[in-house]
């Protein structure tokens, strides 16, 4: 019953573009002729594709333009500028909180991360592996867990975290981001668990290995790529969060990067657009770049979380 | 079957002390092993989502301990228009959100399962939007919806479509399509990708064979992508309505529920009642109110499920 049908699917060699099966399929593509590729195939593609990084190249562009042409359509060309500044990014930096709230975002991201993962690397042990009276219903409950949105709990949970003291303390995102974490990450290294071959367990439990032991020493070292996948989610998923952040902090130095760019320079100035561009940009490029360096992961992520 | 693999305590070892046996208990070693997992998810959400509903019964205010008031929040809400406003413009963005959400992410899915060159590049870039923070990428649409400076308005007057800026976030139907754009914006790369990953799992030689028996590319959709993706596609499409209907961020960056409480959505709408004006009591009856329609999103997605799994014949695991 807790598991869901999806399961079935085998979601291994997803996407990434030498999966076996996948290749096969340029089998058919001789019925069709060039031209009919390119208008069923090609131009959609490509305003698709288009629309999905015009935002991004928009972002871009403001941030570098000087201010007297973002504001001018008329005289200047806007979709390109052949004066770049870095005025706005030499703003945010030097005379903004920006370094502390990228700070904050990266040490609150980081810290919920770590410990959700070893939460979570320990309670999808247990339910996968060692299989406790009551495992399925566990697992089934923390998949449930996943669908309760931080839109719902952010009320109470203020009113929690200021019975506790933590208001306005990192520490109250770090201890909270989990709730969030820990469901989704508990699920995909469940999934990669059960990929690990059950003899290994066997061969080092006879040869009196305790059930630590071979967590940390024969799963743990297997599950690698799970680790990575989980990893990196969570931090997206904490750099992403917004309510929480928003809700629980209250000094500007404490912010992170995403409430401290809408609530502090969102203010009457008609310049702002290019330092807030700036800072956007600045934002998102930590996670474009981790994500560069590990697509296939975040790939295996997101359909990992689906695919149980 | 898996519990074969496990030694149980041998009878002739049972002279082992109680702690050794305990310590082999998988009963007792998984209650240790889910402590920390447990105590988060206890603390900070079961509570809290029980919390939440106990202070939808109170008056509770910033700084003010509440009292019980039995139903009094959820009678003002009855006769409150905004709230109704604000449950009407969430169905309705959930609703039309999500059904383009999964139209043109079906799509995109079906292009990119073809065979081009470039394709792991073009995969890759497809999902940035996703990546790059919600709120990060909703100000650029903040800005370029502007209402003086808009890129659109620019290039529709240059190719004299219009004569007049359009307001995009000014005006409250214009409003409410360039939240639902943006939303679609970023959920289309999710459920696009997804959906590829199950497409992958279709062997290409259903569709060779259907092709050989004279199937058109419509039939070879209809009667073998469509059937063998719909285990998936329920599963995305939960996702997707859920966190559609409990959006944020994305209108708070871009509208903060205006003009005139058009985009207000309900998720907006309590975070307004309930941390600005600093009415808890009344900001937890608008959320609680969010329960109901979740629940039911939930069953229509797990019960279209299980019966989609019956037609197909398959085993109820």
């Amino acid at each position: 019953m807790t598991d869901l049908p999806t399961r079935s699917i085998d979601l291994k060699n997803v996407l990434s573009g030498s999966s076996p099966t996948a290749d096969h399929s340029e089998g058919m593509s001789y019925l069709q002729s060039v031209p009919r590729r390119i208008v069923t195939l090609y131009l959609p593609l490509a305003i698709i594709v288009v629309i999905l990084l015009f935002p991004f190249y928009w972002m871009a562009l403001t941030s570098v333009k000087p201010d007297e042409q973002l504001l001018d359509l008329d005289r200047y060309n806007p979709f390109w500028t052949w004066s770049p500044t870095f005025k706005h990014f030499h703003k945010l930096l030097f005379e903004s909180y920006y370094p502390h709230w990228l700070w904050n975002t990266m040490y609150v991201a980081v810290c919920a991360t770590v410990l959700s993962i070893f939460a979570s690397v320990l309670a999808a042990y247990a339910i996968v592996r060692l299989r406790y009276k009551g495992a399925h219903l566990v697992g089934g409950l923390i998949f449930l867990a996943y669908l309760v949105p931080p839109s719902i709990l952010f009320i109470p949970l203020a009113t929690v975290v200021f019975q506790y003291g933590l208001f306005d303390s990192p520490l109250a995102l770090i201890l909270t981001y989990p709730t969030i974490l820990i469901p989704f990450s508990t699920w995909l290294l469940m999934g990669y668990f059960k990929t690990i071959p059950f003899e290994l367990e066997e061969c080092a439990l006879i040869d009196g290995a305790s059930r630590w032991q071979i967590l940390i020493k024969i799963v743990l070292p297997l599950a690698i790529p799970g680790l990575i996948s989980a990893f990196i989610f969570c931090f997206t998923l904490c750099w992403n969060e917004f309510i929480y952040a928003l809700t629980f902090l209250q000094s500007t130095s404490n912010k992170t990067v995403p409430v401290a760019i809408v609530n502090e320079f969102v203010d009457g100035d008609i310049y702002r657009w290019g330092s807030l561009m700036a800072g956007a940009l600045a934002g998102s490029l930590p996670l474009v770049i981790l994500y560069a360096f590990f697509v296939e992961h975040y790939v295996s992520a997101m359909t990992g979380a689906v695919k149980e | 079957m898996a519990d074969v693999a496990i030694p149980r305590a041998k009878p002739q070892m049972s002279e082992a002390s109680a702690w050794t046996q305990l310590k082999h208990n998988r009963n007792w070693l998984g209650f240790w092993f889910m402590v920390p997992a447990m105590a988060f998810l206890i603390f900070f959400l079961a509570y809290p989502l029980g919390l939440g509903i106990w202070l939808s019964f109170t008056d509770t205010r910033i700084g003010r301990v509440g009292h019980f008031v039995a139903t009094e929040n959820y009678e003002w809400l009855w006769d409150d228009s905004i709230f109704w406003l604000s449950v009407f413009n969430t169905l309705l963005y959930t609703f039309v959100a999500s059904a383009l959400k999964f139209a043109i992410g079906l799509y995109l899915a079906l292009l990119l399962n073809e065979n081009m060159p470039f394709k792991a590049m073009l995969r890759a870039m497809v999902l940035i939007p996703f990546i790059v923070p919600t709120v990060l990428s909703a100000l650029a649409f903040w800005w370029i919806f502007d209402s003086q400076f808009s890129i659109i308005s620019w290039s529709l007057k240059h190719l004299g479509l219009i004569n007049q800026n359009i307001n995009f976030l000014g005006d409250t139907t214009w409003a409410r399509i360039c939240v639902i754009f943006a939303n679609i914006w970023r959920g289309v790369p999710f459920v696009a990708i997804t959906l590829l990953a199950g497409l992958q799992t279709v062997s290409p030689s259903l569709y060779e064979a259907a092709t050989l028996d004279g199937a058109t590319r419509w039939q070879n959709f209809r009667y073998i992508t469509y059937p063998l993706l719909t285990p998936i596609i329920a599963v995305v499409m939960t996702f997707s309505v859920l966190f559609t209907f409990t959006d944020f961020q994305l209108i708070w960056a871009m509208t903060r529920g205006g003009p005139v409480n058009a985009t207000h959505l309900m998720a907006t709408l309590s975070y307004q009642r309930a941390i600005i004006a600093g009415q808890l009591g009344e900001g937890a009856a608008i959320s609680s109110a969010m329960i109901p329609f979740l629940l039911a999103a939930i069953m229509v997605s797990w019960f279209g499920l299980q019966r989609r799994k019956w037609q197909q014949g398959e085993s109820n695991d």
